[in-house]
């Protein structure tokens, strides 16, 4: 079991989730964050004075999947989110000891 | 004010009962520019300290509205007396005016100009608050408007505007409120800035404006309020003056936006809202003194080059270190003296007054006329407050505590904050206090 959590701009996230849906993916969390990479943030100017914002908004997209498909779940994130300008965001997976569905209590692959 | 222009109204004025409607409405135009300005800063500083800032204009309304009626139009618009202040015990608690009792030469009720004033009275001091904001006391700040408006702004409004005012006489033109507003507040909040110091974190701490919506809809809210402020200034319209008036506050405050946006496009970069808002404040501000005596591309002119002095005014905060949070000094000190001194240059000598200016063949009287009402007016606000700002520090303490500040006014000082961010929803509540739960209170309705 892995848990693959993906920070990408916020405009991607209808593409995202196609590509998962087309993929048959059920379920996915998504939730706003912020954050910089190596591009910094961007300035703004109030009456000429210049404030950096290095904190620019994101969203955080997390799926849970079963550890045959993660890699391939990684890509099909990865090429959705792509739009080879900077600050595309990073994806990266987890393992995940134990996963249970509240409503039934079921476990492992079978909760996903 | 037109005050005493008395040779251009009618020998024995009568009510006029248009005029009268007009001037009611003008009043209510310039006191929805006091909400408007509580937008106008309310917009400019830090989510945690929104509310108090809305509130140190709001509270306006209510201590001067008051003062006015106790003391203050007695004050400024009574007998003169040596020049400097005015006095007349019929307008104690506006209790021996007759209800069609006309106002000096006027068509006008005294109630009607004594409302009209008022408003002026009120929007002042409403003024000075953008410059302390996140750092002042409410208490304090309520001391300071009333001892402010007592001490300051009564008597200026007299010496500008009264009959036998010293400024008046001199023959300094103020239409609407150049000196005796504008300049005297941005005079007034240096003053005060310089007593109490910055903020904490000025210079290092990002404090930006944390709604520009809300800057938009003060500025749009003032802009509108204006008109009544400029053009409710001639007291009636019988002559078209009002509507001169009109016209020219709403081209210079065009001109002035546009240059502000052209200046910071040009040494920023960016065409951006908060310039947009304060372009217009400012060509607000510089048409105010001068605007019944220019013409309407007199008019552009002024609010060109105010809106181009107020953006370079608004930095030098940073180059001299004193923190004009939100810019009083930079847009309503420089624009009010930009635009008192140019009626020395634009006056065209034939709407408000027979003066005019170094353009229009009047040399320089009417520029060194103006020169004195701007700076009397300026050293007089920009001392007295100083000294008040001082004696309440030293008494009741003007500014909160740090960690106050940098946790927010609202919360410590009104017990209230602007926005709930509770999560998703609104989930996560607050709890009210036991004293105050309906479930407590009904539990106890069970129990009896």
């Amino acid at each position: 079991m892995k848990l693959i959590t993906a920070i990408v701009k916020p405009y991607k996230l209808d593409d995202i989730k196609e590509a998962l849906q087309a993929f048959g993916v059920q379920g996915l969390t998504v939730s706003e964050a912020s954050g910089y990479g190596r591009q910094r943030g961007h300035t703004e100017v109030y009456r000429g004075a210049e404030y950096t914002v290095d904190l620019v908004p994101k969203i955080r997209i997390e799926v849970l999947a079963d550890d045959d498909e993660a890699e391939e779940l990684v890509n099909v994130i990865v090429s959705a989110a792509r739009t080879e300008k900077i600050g595309d965001g990073k994806v990266w997976s987890v393992p995940v000891d134990s996963v249970v569905r509240v409503r039934t209590g079921e476990r492992g692959a079978d909760a996903l | 004010m037109a005050s005493a222009i008395t040779t251009l109204a009618a020998d024995t004025p009568t009510l006029s009962a248009a005029n009268t409607g007009f001037m009611l409405i003008c009043s209510a135009l310039v006191m929805l520019m006091t909400p408007g300005l509580a937008f106008f800063y309310g917009g400019m500083v830090r989510v945690k300290s929104s509310l108090n800032m809305l509130m140190m204009s709001f509270v306006s309304l209510g201590i001067v509205t008051i003062l006015w009626v106790l003391y203050g139009f007695s004050l400024a618009f009574g007998t003169d007396a040596g020049s400097v202040i005015g006095w007349n015990s019929d307008y104690v608690g506006l209790s021996g005016i007759g209800l069609t009792e006309l106002w000096d030469g006027y068509t006008i009720p005294v109630y009607v100009f004594a409302v009209f004033q008022l408003m002026f009275a009120v929007i002042t001091p409403a003024l000075i608050s953008g410059a302390l904001a996140d750092r002042v006391k409410f208490s304090a700040w309520v001391l300071f408007t009333a001892l402010w408006v007592t001490v300051v702004y009564f008597p200026v409004a007299h010496w500008v505007w009264g009959a036998g005012g010293w400024l008046f006489k001199l023959g300094v033109i103020d239409f609407a409120g150049g000196t005796a507003v504008h300049i005297n507040a941005g005079a007034a909040a240096l003053g005060v800035i310089l007593v109490i110091g910055k903020r904490v974190g000025f210079k290092k701490d990002p404090m930006r404006p944390h709604s520009l919506p809300l800057v938009m809809l003060g500025a749009g809210l003032l802009w509108f309020g204006w008109f009544g402020f400029n053009a409710g200034s001639w007291l009636g319209n019988d002559d078209g003056v009002g509507a001169v008036m009109f016209v020219n506050t709403q081209v210079a405050t065009a001109a002035a936006m546009l240059a502000w946006l052209a200046y910071e496009k040009l040494r920023h970069g960016s065409f951006t809202t908060l310039g947009a808002a304060s372009g217009a404040v400012a060509g607000l501000v510089a048409i105010t003194p001068a605007g019944g005596s220019v013409s309407p591309l007199g008019a552009i002119a002024v609010g060109a080059i105010a809106g181009v002095l107020c953006a370079m005014a608004v930095g030098l905060k940073y180059r001299f270190g004193y923190d004009d949070s939100l810019d009083v000094v930079g847009v309503h000190l420089v624009g009010g003296v930009a635009g008192s001194l140019l009626v020395g240059l634009f006056a065209t000598g034939g709407v408000q007054s027979d003066a005019k200016g170094l353009f229009y063949g009047g040399g320089f009287e009417q520029l060194g006329k103006q020169a004195i009402g701007v700076f009397s007016v300026l050293a007089y606000s920009l001392v007295v407050s100083a000294i008040m700002a001082f004696l309440i520090d030293r008494t009741i303490g003007m500014r909160v505590a740090e960690d106050v500040e940098v946790s927010g006014i609202d919360q410590a000082e009104h017990a209230e904050t602007a926005y709930d961010f509770s999560g998703a929803g609104g989930g996560i509540s607050a709890r009210p206090a036991a004293s105050h739960a309906p479930v407590a209170a009904a539990n106890k309705k069970v129990d009896a």
